[in-house]
């Protein structure tokens, strides 16, 4: 038995996860705490938090997010008389854990090939012969590539429901039961709709796998690299679906009746220094993951456009038997290049969709609870049911005429 | 019976109601109040708040987008949120930034409070005691003494005010009859970590203070002579 190579030990998943976690999403996490501050102000004719400083050093006030996470480690853990301290311990946990697990079924990145970092990758030779040495190591840049990836995201995000709800069980406190139930309830209502609104996504692409759609694109007639060939044109109807159910899942304004932290009681009324915090990193945490998902499903993931694995093509195609690129205008990049270009654009995507959804929290009012349900179970249920429908009759036409000719 | 049938015929427009009142469909034979009305209901652009969410959103990022790239206007223009935009390519935010930037008070703001000078700069008060009689506050400490000047008697041996006290209700100026205690340095009580360093005292209100060009102790018995004249000297008058 012979020790693992170094390539081996990066492939791992929990060095990847590590890596995601602690390099990636916390970071942006609480970027996004000072970000919002920033933008919303910004939005607002305001400037916003802009002071925070180590001596001279301001960077317009990034370093808020430092300030507010050392306020808050260091702030009184107070724990009410009468709660019931295992599930008060638990909940903040159960609300941030299944968003970081959730993360290990997001490709943010392509397979990087060690070996092969300086060459010009050849895609039709990877295809065709993965055993050639240049592939012999390979770090796929996504934790785990399996087949039920979305649904396993649905299943370990459904995990989050109970750290909002146990958290205003074991409050003891009637306002923070509420805000439980009403977080139980929306989380679980929008949650149909958020997984039938991707069903139509799988019926285009044929997989669950979010690799296999960022890899893949919706068809195989254009490349995976050409914006129209990703899911935003194909499901148009199914992105705002679930763009809509997702920011519901997030639990954040117009959708945010079970916190409602100014007015309405929320959950962790109770809840206090870093417990609360936990909360709140969640949440952010969850913002990312959910511009993660709608960028590898419907954006192309770290695809750069018209980027493919051996450089910038417009147009064109790769000649199989002299494995050069025909027609069209093609500039060829060496594979390190196209890889770090890919996963900048993977970032990018995300920041841009994280802002996005900033922009929404703080431009539409919140819903009231009823017109909540209305929306959820009256026209985003029918709708992605709907969307689902005119998917596969478009696909079984689309079958039936192609298999005729 | 018949004015039911007379409404009838504005049925053909109903669900435009707007401003002029609900559609009547019919009205009660009963009673000319009770009427059916046609119930406006929202349609499916609006139960789905898509086309307003929209909208929202422009309005939104084209703010974001013109604080976050167009340069910050200047902080004299600035803090006059509802004034008038003075056009410019400078973006919208208004905040302005205290300790670095002070907003300019109007002319006859109301401030920290200063003792006027006479032209031998000396302190013009006479200590006729109107000004602590009349502040509501109780905020005026006077204690007088004999001045060396024969023409004026006395003289604040004392005179302090406390600002944390202060209402800046402005009377002790109103009050004095001879301009030795103005309002008008356009600056405001500092703050303060000691409630002592709050009060003011006649040598920090006269540091502030200029002289007057109002005549002291009137024109002098000679005042009708050829030749005298009002004095026109303005020196630093605000």
């Amino acid at each position: 038995m012979s020790l693992p190579s170094i390539y081996d030990i990066l492939d791992f998943a929990a060095v990847k996860w590590l890596f995601v976690v602690l390099a990636l999403v916390m970071p942006l996490a609480s970027l996004l705490t000072w970000a919002e501050r920033r933008q919303s102000a910004m939005m607002q004719d305001r400037l916003g938090p802009n002071r925070a400083n180590i001596g001279p050093i301001k960077l317009k006030g990034i370093l808020h997010f430092v300030a507010d996470a050392l306020k808050m480690i260091f702030k009184e853990d107070f724990i009410p008389a009468n709660v019931h301290r295992g599930l008060f311990a638990l909940a903040p946990i159960l609300a941030l854990a299944p968003v970081l697990i959730a993360f290990a079924i997001i490709p943010f990145g392509p397979t990087i090939y060690p070996h092969a970092l300086t060459q010009t990758l050849d895609p039709y030779l990877l295809a065709t012969n993965p055993g050639a040495p240049q592939f012999a190591d390979s770090i796929r840049l996504q934790m785990f590539a399996i087949d039920f990836g979305l649904i396993f995201y649905f299943a370990i995000l459904t995990l989050a429901n109970y750290g909002g709800t146990i958290a205003g069980w074991a409050s003891y406190n009637k306002w923070a039961l509420l805000g439980g139930l009403r977080s139980s309830s929306q989380m679980m209502s929008y949650e149909v709709a958020m997984g039938l609104a991707l069903m139509g996504a799988f019926l285009v692409t044929g997989s669950l796998e979010p690799g296999w759609i960022v890899t893949h694109g919706a068809s195989d007639i254009l490349s995976a690299s050409n914006p129209l060939n990703w899911l935003w044109l194909w499901q148009p109807v199914g992105f705002v679906l679930f763009f809509t159910a997702a920011i519901a899942e997030t639990k954040r304004a117009p959708f945010d009746i079970p916190e409602g932290e100014p007015e309405i009681i929320g959950y962790f009324v109770e809840y206090s220094g870093i417990r609360w915090g936990m909360f709140f990193l969640a949440e952010f945490i969850e913002i990312v993951f959910i511009s993660s998902v709608i960028a590898t499903v419907f954006f192309g993931g770290w695809q750069v456009p018209f980027l493919d694995p051996d450089g910038f093509r417009f147009g064109g195609y790769i000649d199989q038997i002299s494995h050069t690129s025909v027609g069209g205008w093609f500039r060829p990049l060496p594979h390190w290049l196209v890889a770090s270009l890919q996963f900048m654009a993977f970032g990018a995507k995300v920041i841009l969709l994280c802002m996005f959804q900033l922009l929404i929290r703080w431009t539409l009012p919140r819903f009231r609870a009823d017109q909540l349900m209305n929306l959820g179970w009256k026209l985003l249920l029918p709708l992605s049911l709907a969307n689902i429908m005119v998917t596969a009759l478009v696909k079984l036409i689309y079958y039936f005429l192609t298999a005729g000719s | 019976m018949s004015a039911a049938h007379d409404d009838h015929g504005h049925g053909d427009h109903a669900g435009h109601g707007g401003s002029a009142g609900p559609v009547v469909l019919s009205v009660s034979d009963r009673h000319p109040r009770v009427r059916t009305i046609q119930v406006v209901r929202p349609g499916m652009a609006d139960a789905t708040f898509l086309s307003a969410t929209a909208k929202g959103l422009g309005i939104t990022l084209k703010h974001f987008a013109r604080n976050l790239f167009l340069p910050l206007r200047k902080a004299a223009l600035r803090s006059k949120a509802g004034a008038p935009d003075v056009v410019g390519r400078g973006n919208e935010i208004e905040t302005v930034q205290y300790p670095e930037e002070k907003v300019t008070y109007p002319e006859r703001f109301r401030g920290l409070h200063r003792l006027m000078l006479r032209d031998d700069g000396n302190v013009r008060c006479v200590a006729c005691m109107c000004c602590p009689t009349v502040c509501p506050a109780h905020c005026i400490t006077i204690i007088p003494e004999e001045s060396d000047n024969h023409g004026i008697e006395k003289r604040p041996a004392v005179f302090e005010i406390d600002e944390l006290r202060c209402v800046v209700c402005g009377l002790c100026v109103e009050a004095c009859p001879c301009d030795a205690i103005r309002m008008d340095t356009g600056d405001h009580a500092k703050p303060v970590e000691d409630r002592a360093n709050a009060i003011e005292t006649k040598d920090s209100m006269m540091a502030r203070g200029i002289r007057s060009i109002a005549k002291q102790g009137g024109e002098g018995p000679d005042w009708r002579a050829p030749g005298h004249a009002s004095p026109s000297h303005d020196d630093g008058h605000r």
